[in-house]
């Protein structure tokens, strides 16, 4: 299995990384930019396809429930 | 009184927590983290560092090495249970405490002495301390901001689990006393069994006349009195 995770902070919690990225944008000749928030793309290669393990897995240990949100999308 | 200071690929204060226990009458040992059991200790400490390089979040893999699943046992059993810095973040990946620590507000490394009030003193952490009394203490960390859920913040409130908060000099806890953009400038809490405290600022580099600072041993002076205590009962 080829997997993509993506992993994001919940949109509840202030993400300070996305916030300073969105002030560097706006400095950068792009004013109107709204808003940025910064995660993280992990791309697994898995032998078999236990999309439940998968899933396990990133609640686990690849996102953390309290603060982050995640997104597995396979790629068969 | 017998400690375990944990060590894990990445630990940076582990021989300054072993030092300091030696000082205060702790046999100590260094226990790796690819041991399977940490049975035998009064106190089991987790120091800081940067366990496994922050890989992922920090904490985040450290909270899987072999000896964690000891000191999970070791905690429900009544051990005690200190996380400082890095150990802190480790506690909270594991469950052992709720909550998680972020990214500081302002993203910059934060190494200073900071103050902090005693918000409680019914453990065995801070019990040698008044509630009230502030403590300067330093930090040294990126990822220190505690972050919870409303729901969980007021349980810890109710139930008296914060036990250190960022205050300023009049023991206020101001937005400006909060040097990482912490919950209610929430610096350490403790476990419902009150016997697993996790927290961000360093104790043992304040345990020292060489060191600007001695209240450190607030909590090592609590360690003592709560296992001298109960070696004598």
């Amino acid at each position: 299995m080829k997997a993509k995770v993506i992993v994001m902070p919940k949109r509840s919690i202030l993400d300070p990384h996305g916030v300073a990225v969105r002030e560097a944008m706006r400095h950068h000749g792009l004013p109107g930019v709204k808003s940025v928030r910064v995660g993280k793309v992990l791309e697994v290669e898995v032998d078999g396809a236990d999309e439940a393990a998968m899933h396990e897995i990133c609640r686990d240990l690849l996102s953390n429930p309290v603060i982050e949100d995640y997104e597995l999308v396979v790629e068969k | 009184m017998r400690a375990a200071v944990i060590r894990f690929p990445g630990s940076n204060c582990d021989q300054d927590c072993h030092h300091v226990l030696q000082e205060f009458g702790f046999a100590t040992d260094f226990v790796w983290h690819k041991e399977t059991t940490a049975a035998g200790y009064d106190l089991i400490v987790l120091p800081g560092g940067f366990s496994y390089g922050d890989y992922l979040r920090s904490g985040a893999i450290a909270r899987f090495s072999p000896v964690m699943k000891s000191i999970v046992e070791q905690a429900a059993r009544g051990v005690l249970v200190l996380g400082i810095c890095n150990g802190f973040q480790i506690l909270c990946e594991s469950g052992l405490l709720p909550g998680a620590l972020m990214r500081n507000r302002d993203l910059h490394f934060r190494c200073e002495h900071v103050r902090l009030r005693v918000e409680n003193n019914a453990n065995p952490f801070l019990c040698a301390s008044a509630v009230g009394r502030l403590l300067n203490i330093p930090i040294a960390h990126g990822e220190g901001s505690f972050t919870a859920d409303a729901q969980t913040l007021a349980g810890l409130n109710a139930e008296g689990r914060v036990l250190l908060r960022y205050c300023d000099a009049d023991g206020n806890p101001s937005p400006e006393a909060n040097p990482n953009g912490s919950a209610e400038n929430i610096a350490g809490i403790c476990n419902g069994q009150r016997n697993v405290f996790g927290l961000m600022p360093h104790p043992e580099r304040a345990c020292d006349d060489a060191l600007l600072s001695t209240d450190g041993r607030a909590v090592f002076d609590s360690l003592v009195m709560t296992l001298g205590k109960s070696r004598a009962a």
